[in-house]
């Protein structure tokens, strides 16, 4: 209890770390992801064989190889990256993108197809068709798998601990090994912090997924 | 929805565009890997460090290289072996709990539990075993994928309980069985039956979950690699890297396809008794989601597997039709 208190500047500062690594990777690999849904639906083969053929890959891989690739490996191949907040940025963008890009997809693939037969009929262009039809309740049903993409991305951020980047679980382990008798307390406090991101989100998801409700 | 309904049938001049982009962005990606490959050649990649694989230096044979990397894969395994049982026995007997349980005294404090140990890092987990109990590594990354899968192992069955027809429920009830007798013997049967493919699904969750045991100083397959590539030097861990890539590629899309070979099964199998699997949006303040990311596509059923490769024609996208399709043949 005491380290917990005595200590809290240093897990602020973590807590910190680690937020700004989970924005900055999600607003990353929102971007990346939804690139990567265009290739996927889009009429040009090469491009949907590009898409298809990485995300099948990268979902998987499991996320330590992927830091392990930009970390160890990736300097024989000439890219080196700054290490720490860098490659972590790096490998969970490109890894949380895949699971954006499928979100995306879904939310897509789920507008049933009388839909835009029925603004084809009323002789909507291709463009107002997308714009007007398809694309807003695509985006209903996507959000709430974005989010809990999100989520799992703030709890994915712990994987940086293993590849010099000073997060929460870094300094959990850091701590713990200092003071081995108040472990559970740290655990337990690291715990809420990481809560404190994930349960608004998770709120966020259902409240959203209430509002934009519409009947199928 | 590939858009086909979006436009016209394509006329000569949309088939003459679609025919120059196909070709424009194949030569593209030829062009790109073709340069890569020189830039990799330039670096020396393709030098004599492949022999690492066959023929490795420091007086080592390949059957040691490929020996040790056995045995790394073997550690891999048995942490997901050893996990995976005990997940599935707890998840399931939570998710019983919750169902089955008469009084909210044992069913309230499952779902606190389950939300909890879905929200935190298995990574976490993993540190708390090894560094407050002191726990050897094997059982310090299986206490985290246990804790971890357990509860999600729960919020699956939970949602395929919820998913079945009430009178299921009712008519058990109806002829004295009671709560928990008729979730373990109506409910229960029926629940796995449908969720089937969204748990043989997060064994993939759980197998790349494993490799997090390199952090935790497991000897699994990602460890057994850098200790080579320690041993032999940084200039064959290339083809080290490649190996293992590969490993756990194939073995996570082969448990991917069987996910999907189960759900075409339950599918084609008629005896599905109707139910489809249910939608796993948010449920709870926590929504489903992993190390591995999501454990199925979400949006989609739940019965959905990792990808949609491979999945029947009825869980793919809308059907697309061109207009004047049927003129076709």
């Amino acid at each position: 209890m005491e380290t917990f208190i005595a200590e809290f500047g240093t897990i602020w500062g973590a807590f910190l770390a680690t937020l700004s690594l989970a924005a900055l990777a999600g607003a990353l690999s929102l971007i990346w992801g939804t690139v990567l849904a265009t290739m996927r639906v889009s009429p040009v083969g090469p491009l949907r064989s590009f898409g298809t053929a990485y995300v099948e890959i990268v979902r998987n891989t499991p996320l330590t190889l992927m830091f392990f690739f930009w970390v160890f490996v990736a300097p024989s191949f000439g890219i080196v990256l700054g290490l720490g907040f860098q490659t972590a940025v790096i490998a969970l963008t490109l890894y949380t993108s895949s699971f954006v890009c499928e979100a995306l997809r879904s939310g897509v693939n789920s507008v049933g197809i009388g839909q835009a037969e029925a603004a084809r009929s009323i002789g909507l262009t291709f463009s107002q068709t997308v714009s007007q039809v398809v694309l807003p309740q695509a985006w209903r049903t996507s959000i709430p798998p974005l989010i809990s993409v999100l989520i799992a991305l703030t709890k994915n951020t712990s994987v940086a601990a293993g590849f010099a980047f000073t997060e929460m679980i870094a300094i959990q382990q850091r701590l713990t090994n200092a003071h081995p008798s108040d472990g559970l307390f740290i655990f337990f406090g690291i715990a809420l912090l990481y809560l404190a991101i994930t349960i608004p989100l998770g709120v966020l998801a259902g409240t959203i997924e209430r509002k934009v409700a519409f009947a199928r | 929805m590939s858009g086909s309904v979006l436009y016209d049938a394509p006329g000569p001049r949309a088939k003459r565009l679609d025919k120059t982009l196909n070709w424009v962005f194949s030569l593209g990606f030829v062009l790109g890997g073709a340069y890569l490959v020189y830039a990799f050649y330039q670096r020396g990649i393709f030098d004599d460090r492949w022999t690492v694989l066959w023929d490795p230096p420091k007086n080592q044979s390949a059957g040691d290289v490929w020996l040790s990397l056995a045995k790394g894969l073997g550690n891999t395994l048995r942490a997901a072996a050893i996990a995976a049982p005990i997940a599935l026995v707890i998840g399931g007997g939570v998710a019983i709990l919750r169902r089955g349980a008469r009084t909210r005294m044992l069913s309230g404090p499952a779902a606190v539990v389950t939300e909890l140990a879905r929200g935190l890092p298995v990574l976490m987990l993993m540190f708390l075993a090894k560094l407050v109990f002191g726990w050897s590594p094997l059982w310090s990354v299986v206490f985290g994928l246990v804790i971890y899968n357990a509860a999600v192992v729960a919020e699956i069955l939970r949602a395929g309980l919820a998913a079945l027809p009430k009178g299921q429920r009712e008519a058990g009830l109806s002829i004295g069985l009671s709560t928990m007798r008729t979730t373990l013997l109506i409910e229960l049967p029926q629940g796995v039956r449908i969720m089937l493919p969204a748990l043989v699904s997060q064994i993939v969750v759980l197998l790349k979950d494993t490799s997090l045991g390199y952090i935790v100083a497991y000897p699994e397959l990602l460890r057994t690699i850098k200790n080579n590539r320690d041993y032999f030097g940084d200039k064959y861990l290339i083809p080290l890297f490649l190996v293992g890539a590969v490993i756990y590629i194939l073995i996570n899309m082969a448990v991917s396809r069987l996910a999907t070979y189960v759900e075409r099964r339950l599918r084609e199998g008629g005896s599905g008794r109707g139910v489809e699997p249910p939608e796993i949006g948010p449920t709870g303040p926590i929504p489903q989601s992993g190390i591995g990311g999501p454990a199925r596509e979400e949006g989609a059923h739940a019965g959905d597997p990792l990808f949609g490769a491979g999945r029947p024609a009825s869980s793919t996208q809308v059907p697309v039709r061109r207009p004047g399709d049927h003129e076709r043949h």
